[in-house]
């Protein structure tokens, strides 16, 4: 096939086709760049800053910039990877994230990204912010607390045609995620379901049952997050 | 309520995209968007409420909560209060007895602050319901209050108006434009409007982009991206519509040459966009205004039309067959993020005014995803006299890698603040000199986003390849406390100002504003200082925009350049300082038990 | 050559930590060959007889005793390590940090579900009492801390890895499963 192109990622030449982004061409070639708030199929929302890469020099963002013919990209590098590493201290610290009383610990990236960069304490003092819950709905329970305004809610969820989850205010104090609560009421156990399994973290959870996974066999206990793209 | 409500969506014929007017004309007519309204149009507009409210809670002037028959919206930058706006907000208060952030009970006032409003030449300055009210003193607000119990009209309240066109009929405002040197070298010549315009259809459109390449006018927003260039890429994207954006936003604190070129020579920034429009083979302008010069939008409806009646606008301008141009106004709701172009095209779709992700740029997708061209008020100004006069004309004034002049606006500790065109080039000494300036500690270049030097940069010039600035100069005198008045200030805008989208830009603004409280409180250390600077460093690698990126720069240059200051602040050798208060921290407790606290 | 010197303490925690130290089985014996204990639940040594060497923090601070027990270890200790999630963010106590302490204080005395027997509404405010804190703070917020270990609680061979290391001046092991938050 002639159509395809060549990227660099980290010294490894991979081979694919024009139009995707790099996070999915590094994931193709067992490369794994950091990443939360992109979601395979759904529009990139760039937002938490955390699969930057370089190329020629410049940050850019793994999940939002198609690769393109020829692209030099540098993803494993200290600088990188210490930008990294802060930026999910600064989600720790710009949130209320009580693990051990959390539902999706264990199974949560934010906190994966933790282990994965071996956070002993947040370089940034706690911060304890006042936040809200959400519980009107009929199946979900939305704790602002752990949400760290990925997107991946607001631009995936609806029902019938309409948002269920949006943003709401604008500033470091005042933008938290809201929910329809008229909106959420209609949504099925099941569309409930993938809404949680859609939150990287613990701030969407399908009420009735919970902890269903024992403590061992969670998702990220055995082995870091990104590592079954790298032992692939 | 309803059916106002649903004739005002009518107007925009049910067009979610048009929800920016919608809700400004709600806001308008109700002094508020009311829970039944949000209701309405998410019913007629087919999305949820909550994603109503999404856009709604990003603007500064939309409010779910009525805010007074007489709305007052006092600016709160540095230069504001360096003019003594306190004073100015303890009268207002006095007189009418509530706190800023509140309306009195009857709905009759309400106090808010809000962000730089383009004043800064003539501070303390306030909005009321929409008319400006500069160089207020404490008798002018009590005169105001006493109007406003006696239910007068703000237009009535203005008094004598300001200096050139402000005084027209069609604006009628107190403000000054303040043009301190009229006849500047380019965008202050005199010419005939139209002129410009009927030199470029004689020419094709490659060749009025040639004529922009060559002259190397760059962008006078702040980024200075080649205007040329930019048009090029346009009309190489092969979009089949393109647009032309005209950015008066304005919204970095300090800035307020746009407003100035608004008032005194609208047409020529409008002719300027009808030659872009003509190059960039575009059928529809749009000239962003930011909400604060909302007083100017009649006046350049007026403009407008006057261009149209002249044959300037709209079908086959200057008879030139398929030249069909116009231009509409989309007025803006108070977001200074909204100034970053892909923001500024979000807003125009009547979303939240969030950055984009880049690629692709605007050139290549744009307003509705289609090829559009964003460019400065100044820039396309420019234009004209660049058509008019060659740009070997053009690139003679100036330095090499900066071609022309620079509109800037001085605001702060100087005798005669306001605009000035001057050459690119001229040293900040030579700018200190020229607006009255002695006894300076510090000059804040390009705004917040930009630096702050000492007097051992002074020489340092104003140009792309020195010192880069989009147009605000802000002179900080010697007797001022520059951490406190103007750091502290310019964090806290860059907290309320960012759109969230980026968890950097979000919240490690509060983190390092937390940081710098501590130093300024007392109980820093040298260490507090260095990761100060170096969590700072992490703003400029990850974030998206610009508004990220450069949202630590006040506190990373003053670092470079004043760290004596900082250092004046750490009272201890000890790495480790405590802020924990054990009297602070029981007095709540305690005081509910009943029981005085035995602190030891 | 004498053996290092460590104490333990737990402020406002659940003595999981310390039940997550003896969780290390049968090194215990080999922990006791290898340091003392001084002021600790564990040996029951009540005030600091003597100036140690590793202070262990189970705990951050709820009340004016703990910043008071935790300044006393930071003095007498040359390195501290805050261990497990309360030391490092107040854990599972700071659920109230977003709660104003009157109503902390009303539910814990007046109307929670639990109270049944103060019917004189009484609120304990002997002066003997500790104070209440406004919230709890982490640790390294009061004093400065050298090292943390988080889990709730760590698990044992986190704490073993980090011992042995101090003691030897080794590089810690920190194998993946070593570090949970939970
Ligand atoms: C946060 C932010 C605010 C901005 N505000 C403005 C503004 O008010 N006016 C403006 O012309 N450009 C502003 N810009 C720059 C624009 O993104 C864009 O570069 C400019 O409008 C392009 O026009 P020019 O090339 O003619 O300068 C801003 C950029 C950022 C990042
Ligand atoms: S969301 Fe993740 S990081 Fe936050 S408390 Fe839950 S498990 Fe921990
Ligand atoms: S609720 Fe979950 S999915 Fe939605 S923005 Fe917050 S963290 Fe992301
Ligand atoms: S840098 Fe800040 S203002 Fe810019 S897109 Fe990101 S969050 Fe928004
Ligand atoms: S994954 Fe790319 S910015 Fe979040």
């Amino acid at each position: 096939m002639n159509d395809k192109i060549k990227v660099t990622i980290d010294g490894i030449e991979c081979w694919t086709e024009e139009g995707k982004y790099i996070i999915d061409v590094a994931k193709e070639n067992g490369i794994y760049i950091p990443s939360l708030c992109h979601m395979e199929g759904i529009k990139p929302a760039g937002s938490c800053r955390i699969c930057n890469v370089q190329i020629n020099g410049r940050n850019m963002t793994a999940c939002s910039t198609p690769a393109a013919d020829g692209m030099n990209i540098e993803s494993n590098i200290p600088e990188l990877e210490e930008m990294r590493k802060a930026i999910v201290e600064v989600m720790f610290v710009a949130g209320n994230h009580f693990c051990p009383a959390c539902e999706k610990s264990g199974n949560c990236e934010l906190q994966a990204l933790g282990y994965r960069y071996q956070m002993m304490v947040p370089r940034f003092p706690y911060e304890f912010p006042e936040k809200g819950v959400n519980a009107d709905s009929k199946y979900i329970y939305h704790d602002r607390n752990r949400c760290i305004i990925c997107k991946r809610c607001v631009r995936s969820i609806m029902k019938d045609g309409k948002h269920v989850f949006a943003l709401n205010g604008r500033g470091g104090e005042k933008l938290h995620v809201e929910i329809d609560t008229d909106l959420a009421s209609q949504l099925t156990e099941a569309e409930a379901q993938e809404a949680m399994d859609i939150c990287p973290v613990g701030a969407i959870l399908k009420k009735e049952r919970g902890y269903y996974s024992p403590i061992g066999e969670r998702k990220f206990d055995k082995a870091p997050i990104g590592s079954e793209i790298e032992n692939k | 309520m309803k059916d106002k409500v649903q004739n005002i969506i009518g107007e925009y014929q049910n067009d979610k995209n048009r929800l920016m007017d919608i809700l400004i004309d709600i806001q308008a007519e109700f002094k508020c968007i009311p829970a039944e309204a949000i209701e309405t149009i998410a019913g007629q507009l087919i999305m949820s409420k909550a994603d109503v409210r999404q856009t709604l809670s990003f603007y500064h002037f939309f409010t779910t909560e009525p805010t007074g028959k007489y709305t007052v919206y006092l600016n709160d930058s540095v230069v504001a209060e360096m003019m003594g706006r306190n004073e100015i907000a303890k009268a207002f208060e006095n007189e009418i007895g509530v706190k800023f952030g509140s309306v009195t009970d009857d709905g009759l006032v309400g106090l808010f602050n809000t962000a730089d409003i383009g004043m800064n030449d003539q501070e303390p300055a306030a909005l009321i319901n929409g008319v400006p009210f500069t160089n207020l003193t404490i008798s002018k607000v009590k005169e105001l209050v006493a109007g406003f119990k006696a239910g007068r009209e703000v237009k009535d309240m203005v008094g004598k108006c300001g200096d050139g066109m402000n005084a027209d009929e069609r604006i009628m405002s107190m403000v000054n434009s303040n043009c301190q040197r009229k006849h500047g070298s380019i965008l202050c010549l005199e010419y005939e409007v139209g002129s410009a315009l009927k030199r470029a259809v004689n020419i094709t459109r490659e060749a009025v982009i040639e004529t922009m390449r060559s002259s190397n006018l760059r962008g006078r927003g702040g980024a200075g991206f080649p205007a040329g260039l930019k048009w090029e890429f346009c009309r190489k994207s092969g979009g089949d519509i393109n647009y032309l954006v005209c950015n008066a936003d304005e919204g970095e604190p300090g800035t307020f040459k746009d407003r100035v070129l608004l008032t005194e020579m609208p047409e020529q920034m409008f002719e300027g966009m009808v030659i872009a429009g003509y190059a960039i083979d575009a059928d529809e302008g749009v000239l962003y205004l930011r909400a604060e010069y909302y007083y100017l939008k009649a006046y350049l409806e007026d403009v407008l039309q006057k261009m149209r009646n002249d044959n300037l606008l709209g079908d086959k301008i200057l008879d030139v067959e398929g030249f069909n141009f116009d231009i509409r106004i989309q007025m803006g709701a108070g977001a200074y993020v909204c100034g970053e172009e892909s923001a500024l095209i979000e807003s125009m779709e009547g979303k939240r005014g969030e950055p984009r992700n880049r690629p692709p740029f605007p050139v290549q997708s744009g307003y509705h995803n289609e090829p559009t061209v964003v460019n400065n008020v100044e820039t396309l100004s420019t234009v004209v006299k660049i058509i008019l006069h060659s740009a070997d004309w053009f690139k003679a004034i100036g330095t090499r890698e900066s071609a022309g002049t620079k509109v800037l606006s001085i605001s702060g500790d100087c005798k005669n603040p306001g605009v000035y065109e001057v050459e690119y080039g001229i040293s900040v000494n030579e700018m200190l000199e020229m607006v009255g300036a002695t006894s300076v500690q510090a000059v804040q270049v390009a705004g917040p986003s930009g630096a702050c030097i000492g007097p051992d940069k002074f020489n340092q010039t104003i140009a792309f390849e020195d010192l880069a600035t989009g147009g605000a100069m802000i002179v900080i005198g010697k007797d001022r406390d520059l951490l406190k008045e103007v750091v502290l200030n310019y964090i806290s805008f860059f907290i309320d100002e960012s759109c969230g989208s980026c968890a950097p830009c979000r919240s490690l603004t509060l983190i390092l504003k937390n940081k710098f409280l501590k130093l300024l409180n007392g109980y820093g250390t040298m260490k507090d200082i260095d990761e100060l600077y170096s969590w700072g460093k992490y703003m400029k690698q990850a974030n998206r925009c610009g508004l990220g990126q450069t949202a630590a720069n006040p506190i990373l240059t003053t670092i470079e350049n004043f760290r004596p200051l900082y250092e004046a602040l750490v009272k201890t050798d000890d790495e480790f300082v405590s802020e924990f208060n054990m009297d602070k921290a029981v007095e709540a407790s305690c005081k509910y038990v009943d029981r005085i606290p035995n602190v030891h | 050559m004498s053996k290092p010197v460590v104490a333990t303490t737990s402020l406002a925690g659940c003595f999981g930590c310390h039940m997550s130290l003896l969780d290390i089985d049968e090194r215990i014996l080999e922990l006791i060959e290898l340091v003392e204990f001084n002021k600790s639940p564990i040996d029951d040594i009540k005030t600091f007889t003597k100036q140690c060497d590793i202070g262990l923090i189970e705990g951050g601070c709820c009340n004016s005793e703990n910043v008071h027990v935790l300044k006393d270890f930071r003095k007498n200790c040359k390195i501290l390590v805050s261990v497990g999630e309360c030391a490092i963010m107040g854990g599972l106590p700071a659920l109230r940090n977003g709660i104003p302490i009157e109503e902390c204080i009303r539910e814990a005395y007046l109307d929670g579900p639990t109270v049944s027997l103060n019917e004189e509404q009484i609120l304990p405010n002997d002066d003997e009492l500790p104070m209440l804190l406004d919230k709890v703070y982490p640790c390294h917020e009061i004093v400065k801390i050298d090292y943390y270990l988080p889990g709730c609680p760590p698990r044992a061979d986190l704490i073993w890895n980090a011992l042995i290391a101090l003691v030897t001046g080794d590089e810690m092991k920190l194998p993946y499963e070593v570090v949970k938050f939970d």
